[in-house]
């Protein structure tokens, strides 16, 4: 008789739980994985406060389909495995059916994979690969969306400022061999730069590891190019521009959204461009609107509102259109919000958003000029 | 008694007297790299001089940054025996060290903003030596704390022990630094306490002005370049003075020859070891901050490869040589800068590393080494 009592007491307790459980109000859960720490945090806290604040904003107007909205925020660390992990866990832990996720495509592609078996929806507020919405046989995953145009028509939009701006007929390469974002840039810009009667003149690979870039240096000087394309995150970038300039390269530097970044070295950068998803010059209502809410929900150290960079804009434009589709599929399922992103037509701060086969937007791109220590918004580019 | 008259063993392993046939493929290959290489060095410095010879300073900034560090190893290795591998992550927080100060303090403005009538030149030279001494400071008491801490309880246990420590103790400074609270995981774009100059040469030495190309053909250096050569020749010849000509260079040398005797003779061992420890960290931390003014980007696993790198040298050397690590040192930075330029930047981290394989196959003790001489 006495061995019973703890048992029941147990059974009791469970019970009991349960019956807690089921009484819990129902919210809508989005995860929200961002690299938080790993070779990009800027970019990481960038897309987490973005996307908070589109949740926030959602969740004070009632929330979607009159749920509130919780955001699980993990960190996935731009770099496959962490990110792999990171997105089990919200899928199989934390059963979760929306992913706004990740900012670089070495990890998004992996969350990919995992996303679409399991089907959860996620869309990639910056990831430019083509292979995170396409798989191998070309064929689009069903539930992977992104917010951003892709690789091809930034290595495009490079070459076309190129060519027509910069005036550019000899272009140097330089790659990081293990990144997939840099060599799908460079193929393209590759490609679109030999399209419009240019030559490349060399291309030179390091790795992500690389601090002394004096070898490849030496050969853009002796090589002369009218432009050199380096399509590479920040911290790259303000490594080799700061020892191009003391080897007194002028050639001006170009890349791609890996730039935006408040670690850009904006100095040793100096004439320098690079293409971006919006700039906050641009008049448009969305844009001074979402400049607003940002500064008066996120302040720096000193108090001053903090400027959305590129990568904040597109994790607001991901979630919002996220949230948008579910509102307007009507329920909290996977395969009606999946149908109702591809007719979705909204106007995002990053510009007016529709959805093409491939589950890319189609949207145009800004070109940013780093000149006299400031970025400067320098023109911009129709898809 | 019969005295021991075997050869040598400095004599190069080439020349062994009962080899199997089958050493001669491994040999022949070594053989044919080396003239392979040799050929694709001096085709090159035919083909075009003045690229060789701008390569070939490249080589001597690196390699003199690898010389401040391998003489860290080296001199640890001589006393204890120990492969310090913590080394290149004390070589991280000197550079973490300085960056907070000039970032966070603006330690190295501190003549300006005490006496404002000074001269920026001298300003900036004491401000800058400052934050250097600071990094070298604080580098100094963490080298003598981890070797309190970790190395000293297990002086008396296997080599292993001490070796498998040495690589957790260089694991926990990576990643305790990773943390957000500590430097975080970010590379941090580092802010230098001086600016860099850089100039080129052709017709005598002009200054390369930011936004005009300097004219093709032409040697350049930055003061940095200068700054480093300066201080690795002069830590150099102060440790000769220090083993040589000094009682605490007498007591270092006679710890490393025989540590029992030695404290028979009345030496403090604990206090050699430490220093040792200490003076090999404070010109690491030094190495630190010049690779990070002339590398200006730094994460909590900046130190990995110049570690490894200092290490090789220190091997190629000769393990426990001063004049050796610093000569191995110096051939790595040339390896180093002559791959990236003629083979491929990818390569140079592989050609490093064999370096290190071909060294241990070929002549294990390194250069200047002495094989391990029989105590009577």
């Amino acid at each position: 008789m006495k061995r019973f009592v703890p048992l029941v007491a147990i059974t009791l307790a469970l019970l009991l739980a349960l019956v807690g459980c089921q009484q819990a109000p129902k919210v809508l859960k989005v995860a929200v994985l961002a690299p938080l720490s790993g070779p990009v945090p800027t970019f990481g806290v960038s897309t987490r406060d973005g996307a908070l604040l589109a949740i926030d904003e959602w969740n004070a107007k009632g929330g979607v389909l009159k749920l509130k909205i919780t955001p699980i925020v993990e960190d996935s660390q731009c770099t496959p495995d962490p990110a792999v992990n990171a997105a089990n866990k919200v899928i199989n832990q934390d059963k979760v059916h929306y992913i706004v996720g990740e900012v670089c495509s070495k990890a998004s592609i992996p969350i990919s994979e995992i996303a679409n078996a399991a089907k959860v929806i996620q869309i990639s507020p910056t990831s430019t690969n083509p292979t995170v919405t396409v798989d191998k046989n070309g064929n689009t995953k069903p539930y992977i969306f992104r917010a951003c145009f892709i690789d091809p028509f930034q290595g495009k939009v490079g070459a076309t400022f190129a060519v027509n701006n910069l005036k550019a007929k000899k272009a140097f390469l330089m790659l990081d061999q293990g990144n997939a974002y840099v060599i799908g840039l460079s193929q393209n810009f590759e490609a679109t730069f030999t399209q419009l009667g240019g030559t490349i003149i060399g291309k030179e690979n390091y790795t992500s590891t690389d601090t002394d870039f004096s070898a490849i240096l030496a050969k853009i000087k002796a090589a002369k190019p009218d432009v050199v394309y380096l399509p590479d995150y920040y911290n790259i970038v303000n490594l080799v521009t700061k020892q191009a300039k003391e080897k007194g390269i002028t050639a001006p530097f170009m890349g791609g959204d890996g730039w935006d970044s408040s670690d850009l070295d904006v100095k040793a950068s100096d004439n320098g461009y690079y293409s971006n998803h919006y700039d906050a010059s641009d008049p448009r209502p969305e844009v001074q609107n979402f400049l607003k809410a940002y500064g008066d929900k996120y302040k720096d150290a000193s108090g001053k509102p903090i400027v959305p960079d590129a990568l904040a804009t597109l994790a607001y434009d991901a979630t919002n259109l996220l949230l948008q589709a579910i509102q307007n599929a009507g329920a909290d399922n996977t395969d009606k919000v999946k149908a109702a992103m591809e007719g979705i037509s909204f106007n995002a701060v990053s510009g007016k958003v529709t959805f093409d086969a491939q589950h890319n937007p189609v949207k145009g791109a800004v070109i940013i000029h780093v000149k006299g220590g400031k970025k400067l918004f320098d023109s911009f580019v129709a898809p | 008694m019969p005295v021991n008259n075997d050869a040598p063993a400095a004599v190069p392993a080439l020349v062994r007297k009962n080899r199997a046939p089958l050493a001669w493929v491994g040999n022949g290959f070594l053989i044919l790299l080396a003239v392979y290489a040799a050929y694709i060095l001096l085709s090159n410095l035919v083909r075009s001089p003045i690229l060789f010879f701008q390569n070939v300073l490249d080589g001597l900034k690196l390699g003199f940054v690898y010389a401040l560090i391998a003489l860290g190893y080296t001199m640890v290795y001589g006393i204890v025996k120990l492969i310090n591998f913590a080394h290149g992550d004390v070589f991280m927080v000197g550079a973490f060290t300085s960056f907070y100060a000039v970032a966070q303090y603006n330690l190295h403005r501190w003549p300006e903003m005490l006496f404002p009538g000074i001269p920026t030149g001298i300003s900036v030279v004491v401000g800058s030596l400052t934050v250097i001494l600071l990094s070298m400071v604080v580098c100094t008491i963490l080298a003598v704390t981890i070797e309190r801490v970790a190395y000293k309880p297990l002086r008396d246990a296997p080599r292993i022990a001490a070796l498998i420590t040495a690589i957790g103790v260089s694991f926990f400074l990576e990643f305790f630094g990773a943390l957000q609270f500590v430097f975080s995981p970010r590379f941090i774009p580092y802010k230098s306490p001086f600016d860099t100059v850089a100039w080129y040469i052709q017709d005598g030495i002009h200054p390369i002005v930011s936004g005009q190309a300097s004219p093709d053909n032409t040697i350049s250096f930055s003061n940095i370049f200068l700054i480093i050569l300066a201080a690795s020749v002069l830590v150099q010849l102060f440790l000769q003075f220090l083993v040589r000509r000094t009682k605490i260079g007498v007591a270092m040398r006679a710890t490393s020859f025989d540590k029992p005797t030695a404290r028979l003779m009345g030496i403090s061992v604990d206090r050699v070891i430490s220093f040792t420890f200490a003076i090999g960290a404070a010109f690491a931390g030094l190495g630190g901050v010049l690779y990070a003014i002339a590398y200006a980007s730094i994460w909590t696993q900046l130190g990995i490869l110049p570690g490894l790198k200092a290490f090789v040298a220190a091997v190629l050397g000769g393990i426990g040589s001063l004049p050796g690590a610093f000569v191995g040192a110096l051939i790595m930075g040339q390896a180093e800068a002559l791959t990236m330029s003629y083979i491929s930047t990818p390569m140079r981290d592989a050609v490093a590393f064999t370096i290190l394989i071909i060294v241990l196959l070929v002549r294990p003790t390194g250069i200047f080494g002495e094989p391990a001489g029989e105590k009577a």
